[in-house]
C-alpha cells in the first residue's frame, strides 16, 4: 500500500539530510508504529506519506514515494486526499470549520462526493467514533480524547485506504486514549485501513503494531520489521520491553497480557521483596511545609474548578496530580502561582498567599513550568535568554546559564529557543523558572512529547531537586513518569480530591493509574524497572 | 407540506433570511426619525431576538449592539452641545463656558449656549442610527455568522474560508495572549510599558504564523483547491464580472439609503448590479468541483421572515415617498406623532417571532465514563 524506494530529504539550509535512506512497505490493513528519539525524523517521514514533504515544506526529497500506486512526485496532497488521510500533532490546529458534523463533512466537501453519499458517511462515522452526542457542539468545547476522535474521522469520511497518524494519544489522559486506540483497532480490524502512526508512548500502543518502523536520526538507515524483534533492540522501549530484556523472557513481550503469563517464574524469585524506591526518602516525611491549600473554591463562570480541595505538600515530596483532563490538575497549579484567584479558601505557597504577593516577589517562593514551556521565553536566542533571565530574577550574570549546563549539557548559545527539541526546550523553561530558587517548584505535564531518553532525564533532575529540599508538586497522564518519580499521588476528580496517598498505595491497584510493571507483577508492590533490578540485584 | 416548510418544527432558519429580515427592518429605520417609531422598531427586533436566539456565544451580540448604540447617542449628544449654535432653536436649556478660536476658525463655536433643539436632534438622530446598527446586532445573534458563510455561492468559496479562518483567529489570539501575559507573571513582570508589548506580542505573532502553516498543510492534505481547469481568460471574466456586479450593488444601495439620485436610477443601478453579479457567480460557479454537507434549506418559514422584513421596508418607503405625516418630525421639540401605516409596516416585522421555527432544545450528552478512579 505505501512503498518508501531509498527516500531521503533534506531541508532547505539544513546541514544534513532529516531522512535517510528510507526504504520499506507497509502492506495493505496493517497498523505500522515509527518510534524514534525526538526529532529524529519521524514526523518527515509521515509527512512524506501524503507528499507534504516536499510539496509543502519545501526541501529535496530522493528517491520514491509511492501510495496506492501514486507517486507523491506528481500528486500533491490535495491530489492525495482521496487516498491519505492525515492527523497531525495537534489536532485543533488542523480544524477547518467550528462544529463536529462539519469538520466530518470538509475533506468530503473539497472532494465532491455527492449530498447523500456525504450524509450516510457522517452518521457512519459519528457513531463509529463514539461522537454522535456531541455532533452539535463547537469544536473548542470538546475535551481532548473527543478532539482527536474528530480529527481522526474527519480524516476517515472520503475513505481513504492510509490513515496517518502523528502522536495521536500524547497528549491525552489514560481514559481518553484508551478510547482513540479502541477507535484505531476498529478501523484496522474491521474496515481494512492501513494506519501509520508515530508515538512517544510507547507502552500504549506497542501491542497493536502489526509493524514498527525504526527512524534512528543520524546517519543509521530506516529500519521496519516484525514488533518483536525490532524492540529487542531497540533505544526506546516501553516499561514492559525492558523488564521482558532484564528477565530475558523469549519471545519478548509486548503486552501486559503476555508479559504476565511469561513473569510466573519472576514473581516467584521476586516474593517478598521489598522494592527500595529509587532516590526517595522513605516513611512519612517531616519536612517544612511548602504549599498548602484549605478548601480550595475556585470557579470560572459557571463552571466550578477546584470544589473544596485541601492538600499538603512538605519539602522533599514530589507530589503527582493525576485525573482526566479537565478535573482542575492546572487550575489547582494556576492557584498556588496567583494566576486564578479563589472564590473561598486559603492558598499558602512557601508561606505567601499568591494573588497578594507581587510577581517580582513570588517567583522567588514558587514557580511554575506551564504546559506550554515556549511561553516562558521571548527571547531570539538562549543566551539573551538566560541573560534576561538573570535580570528578571535578579541574580548573578551566568546563574541561568549554568542551569541550563547542568539540565541540558551541549545547547549551543545561539540557538532560537523554537529550534529546540521538546525536551531541550523544557530545561531552558525550567532553568529559568529556577533561577530564582523557588522551593516550591510547579510543573504542568512536563512530559508531553519527552522521549524515553529526555523523561529519564528529567526525573533525575527532579531527584536532585527533591535531595536538595525542595518540593515538587507536577500534574501529568503519564503513569510511568508517576511510578518513576512521585512520592505522593493525588487524583483529583471534577474538582475533588478522590484519593491521597503514598504513590505504591493509590496507582498499584488501579486499571488506569497502574504502571505496566505493577500490573506485570501484581500483587507484588513493583512500580518500576528500576526496582525489579535493584531486586534482582539483591536476591542473587 | 414538506417537513422543511413547517415553521413549528425545531431547526435552524437560513442565516440568509434573518439577514434581509434585519436589513429590513434597518431600511425601515432610515426612513424616519420619529422617535415613537424608532423605539418600536427596537422592541420589535429585541422581541423577536429574545423569542429567536441560541444559546451559541454569538446569540449575546444584541446586547452589546444595543450598548453600542446608547454610547453612539451619547457621544452624539455631548458632542451636538459642545458645537450647538442657536441656529436650530432659541430654547437654550444652560450655558457652558464658551473656548475662546482662533481667527481661522470662526464659524465653529465650542462651548456657550446649549438649545433644548440641538440636544434632542442629537438624540433623535442618534437613536436612528443605533436602531440601524441593532437592527444589524439582531441579524448578528440570531443567524450564525459561519452558517452565512457557509451558504455563499461556489465563487465566493474562496473568500468564505479566508474569513472563517479569520473567525477562528480572532478568539485563539486572544486566548495566547491571556496565556501568554499569565506567563510573563510567573517570570516576575508586570504587564506594562513597550518592554511588555514587545515580549507578549512577538510570541503571539510567532504562535500565530506556526498555526496558519499547520492550518494550510491540514487544508492541502484535505484536498482544499482541488479545482477543475478553467482558462484564464474565463477566470478573469468571472472577476470582472463579480467587481463591476458588486459596484453596482453598493451604488444602488447607497443612492437609495441616501436620496443622492434620482430613486429611479437607483433602483436601476440595484437591478444591474445585482444581475451583474449573479452571471458572474453563474460563470464562477462552474470551476468549483465541490459539493455540500447539509445545506440551510430554504422553504416557507424563509420565505415569511423575508417577506417581514420587505413589507416592513417598503410600506415605510412608500410611507416616505407618499409624505404620511409623522415620517418626519416639523421640528425637534413638537410632540411625536403615531403615523398608522409606518406603525403597521414596523409591527409586521414581529412576524419571524412565530414564522421561524423554534430552534432544537440542547441535547445533555451523558457523561463521559472512562477512568476507573480507585
Amino acid at each position: 500500500m505505501i512503498e518508501f524506494d531509498r527516500v531521503s530529504v533534506t531541508y532547505d539550509g539544513a546541514p544534513g539530510p532529516a531522512l535517510r535512506e528510507a526504504t520499506f512497505t507497509v502492506p495493505e490493513g496493517e497498523l505500522a508504529l515509527v518510534i524514534g528519539r525526538t526529532g529524529s525524523g519521524k514526523s518527515t517521514l509521515l509527512r512524506a506519506i501524503n507528499g507534504l514533504v516536499p510539496h509543502f515544506t519545501g526541501g529535496t526529497l530522493s528517491g520514491r514515494v509511492t501510495v496506492s500506486g501514486r507517486d507523491t512526485r506528481e500528486y500533491r496532497p490535495r491530489d492525495l486526499a482521496d487516498v491519505v488521510g492525515i492527523v497531525g500533532q495537534d489536532p485543533m490546529a488542523g480544524f477547518v470549520t467550528d462544529t463536529v458534523e462539519d469538520e466530518l463533512a470538509y475533506t468530503m466537501e473539497s472532494l465532491g462526493i455527492a449530498p447523500d453519499v456525504m450524509r450516510r458517511r457522517v452518521e457512519e462515522t459519528l457513531d463509529l467514533l463514539g461522537l454522535a452526542d456531541v455532533r452539535d457542539r463547537p469544536l473548542t468545547a470538546l475535551s481532548g480524547g473527543q478532539r482527536q476522535r474528530t480529527a481522526i474521522g474527519a480524516a476517515l469520511t472520503p475513505h481513504p485506504a492510509v490513515l496517518v497518524l502523528d502522536e495521536p494519544t500524547s497528549a491525552l489522559d489514560p481514559g481518553a486514549a484508551e478510547e482513540v486506540l479502541a477507535a484505531l483497532q476498529r478501523l484496522v480490524h474491521d474496515l481494512g485501513v492501513t494506519v501509520v502512526m508515530a508515538e512517544h508512548r510507547l507502552e500504549r500502543v506497542v501491542q497493536y503494531a502489526d509493524r514498527v518502523i525504526e527512524v534512528p536520526g543520524g546517519s543509521g538507515p530506516v529500519q521496519s520489521g516484525e514488533p518483536v524483534r525490532l524492540m529487542a533492540t531497540a533505544p526506546v522501549a516501553p516499561p514492559v520491553v525492558q523488564l521482558g530484556r532484564l528477565a530475558g523472557w523469549s519471545p519478548l513481550p509486548l503486552s501486559v497480557r503476555d508479559a504476565r503469563r511469561a513473569a510466573g517464574a519472576l514473581r516467584t524469585r521476586l516474593d517478598g521483596a521489598v522494592p527500595l524506591r529509587a532516590g526517595m526518602s522513605t516513611g512519612t516525611s517531616t519536612g517544612t511545609s511548602l504549599a498548602r491549600c484549605r478548601d480550595l473554591v475556585v470557579r470560572y463562570d459557571r463552571t466550578v474548578a477546584l470544589r473544596g480541595v485541601t492538600l499538603e505538600v512538605t519539602a522533599g515530596e514530589v507530589v503527582a496530580l493525576m485525573g482526566r483532563n479537565g478535573a482542575g490538575k492546572s487550575t489547582l497549579l494556576n492557584a498556588l502561582v496567583g494566576l486564578v484567584t479563589p472564590v473561598s479558601g486559603a492558598v499558602d505557597a512557601s508561606g505567601l498567599t499568591p494573588v497578594r504577593t507581587r510577581p517580582k516577589d513570588l517567583v522567588k517562593a514558587v514557580g511554575l513550568v506551564p504546559q506550554e514551556p515556549a511561553d516562558l521565553l521571548y527571547a531570539a536566542t538562549v543566551r539573551d535568554e538566560c541573560a534576561q533571565a538573570d535580570a528578571d530574577f535578579r541574580v548573578a550574570d551566568g546563574t541561568c546559564r549554568a542551569l541550563l549546563a547542568r539540565l541540558a549539557p551541549g545547547i549551543d548559545d545561539d540557538t532560537h529557543p523554537r529550534d529546540l527539541s521538546e525536551g531541550q526546550r523544557l530545561c531552558l523553561a525550567l532553568a529559568v523558572v529556577l533561577c530564582g530558587a523557588p522551593p516550591l517548584l510547579l510543573l504542568d505535564e512536563p512530559t508531553r512529547g519527552l522521549d524515553y531518553g529526555a523523561k529519564q532525564r528529567l526525573v533525575e533532575i527532579l531527584r536532585e531537586l527533591t535531595a536538595a529540599g525542595h518540593a515538587v508538586l507536577l500534574s501529568t497522564h503519564d503513569v510511568e513518569l508517576v511510578a518513576e518519580v512521585a512520592t505522593r499521588v493525588v487524583v483529583l476528580a471534577d474538582g475533588e480530591v478522590v484519593a491521597d496517598g503514598e504513590t505504591t498505595a493509590v496507582v498499584a491497584g488501579s486499571p488506569a493509574f497502574a504502571p505496566q510493571v505493577a500490573k506485570i507483577l501484581a500483587p507484588l508492590p513493583f512500580l518500576t524497572v528500576g526496582e525489579v533490578a535493584a531486586a534482582l540485584g539483591e536476591a542473587s | 407540506m414538506r417537513a422543511v416548510d413547517n415553521p413549528t418544527l425545531p431547526r435552524a432558519l437560513h442565516p440568509g433570511a434573518w439577514w434581509l429580515w434585519a436589513i429590513g427592518l434597518a431600511v425601515a429605520a432610515s426612513r424616519t426619525r420619529n422617535p415613537v417609531l424608532l423605539i418600536l422598531l427596537l422592541a420589535v427586533t429585541g422581541f423577536v431576538v429574545s423569542a429567536r436566539r441560541s444559546d451559541a456565544p454569538w446569540a449575546n451580540s444584541y446586547a452589546a449592539f444595543l450598548r453600542l448604540g446608547l454610547v453612539l447617542i451619547g457621544v452624539r449628544v455631548v458632542l451636538q452641545a459642545l458645537l450647538s449654535t442657536r441656529s436650530q432653536g432659541s430654547h437654550v436649556l444652560f450655558i457652558l463656558p464658551e473656548v475662546p478660536l482662533p481667527d481661522w476658525a470662526s464659524g465653529v463655536k465650542l462651548g456657550g449656549e446649549v438649545t433644548a433643539e440641538a440636544v434632542l436632534t442629537a438624540v433623535y438622530d442618534g437613536l436612528q442610527l443605533a436602531t440601524m446598527l441593532c437592527c444589524i446586532g439582531a441579524a448578528n445573534a440570531l443567524a450564525s455568522p459561519r452558517r452565512l458563510l457557509k451558504s455563499l455561492p461556489g465563487a465566493l468559496y474562496e473568500v468564505g474560508v479566508a474569513c472563517v479562518v479569520a473567525l477562528t483567529f480572532a478568539p485563539q489570539l486572544v486566548t495566547d495572549a491571556r496565556r501568554i501575559r499569565a506567563a510573563r507573571r510567573l517570570r516576575g513582570r508586570t504587564n506594562r510599558g513597550l518592554q511588555a508589548l514587545r515580549t507578549t506580542g512577538m510570541p503571539i505573532l510567532e504562535g500565530a504564523l506556526d498555526r496558519s502553516v499547520e492550518l494550510a498543510a491540514a487544508m492541502d492534505s484535505r484536498g482544499y483547491g482541488r479545482t477543475g481547469h478553467v482558462p484564464q481568460l474565463q477566470r478573469r471574466i468571472t472577476g470582472a464580472l463579480v467587481l463591476l456586479g458588486l459596484f453596482g450593488v453598493a451604488l444602488g444601495v447607497y443612492t437609495l439609503l441616501t436620496d443622492a439620485m434620482d430613486p429611479l436610477a437607483a433602483v436601476g443601478a440595484l437591478a444591474g448590479g445585482l444581475l451583474v453579479s449573479f452571471a458572474g457567480l453563474l460563470a464562477g460557479h462552474r470551476r468549483v468541483a465541490r459539493s455540500r454537507y447539509r445545506p440551510d434549506p430554504w422553504a416557507l418559514p424563509e420565505w415569511l421572515v423575508t417577506a417581514s422584513g420587505a413589507v416592513a421596508a417598503g410600506l415605510t418607503v412608500i410611507a416616505a415617498y407618499a409624505g404620511v405625516e409623522g415620517l418626519v418630525l416639523p421640528g425637534p421639540l413638537t410632540v411625536p406623532g403615531v403615523p398608522l401605516l409606518p406603525v403597521v409596516a414596523i409591527l409586521v416585522g414581529l412576524l419571524p417571532a412565530v414564522a421561524a421555527p423554534p430552534l432544537a432544545p440542547p441535547v445533555q450528552a451523558p457523561r463521559r465514563t472512562e477512568v476507573a478512579v480507585p
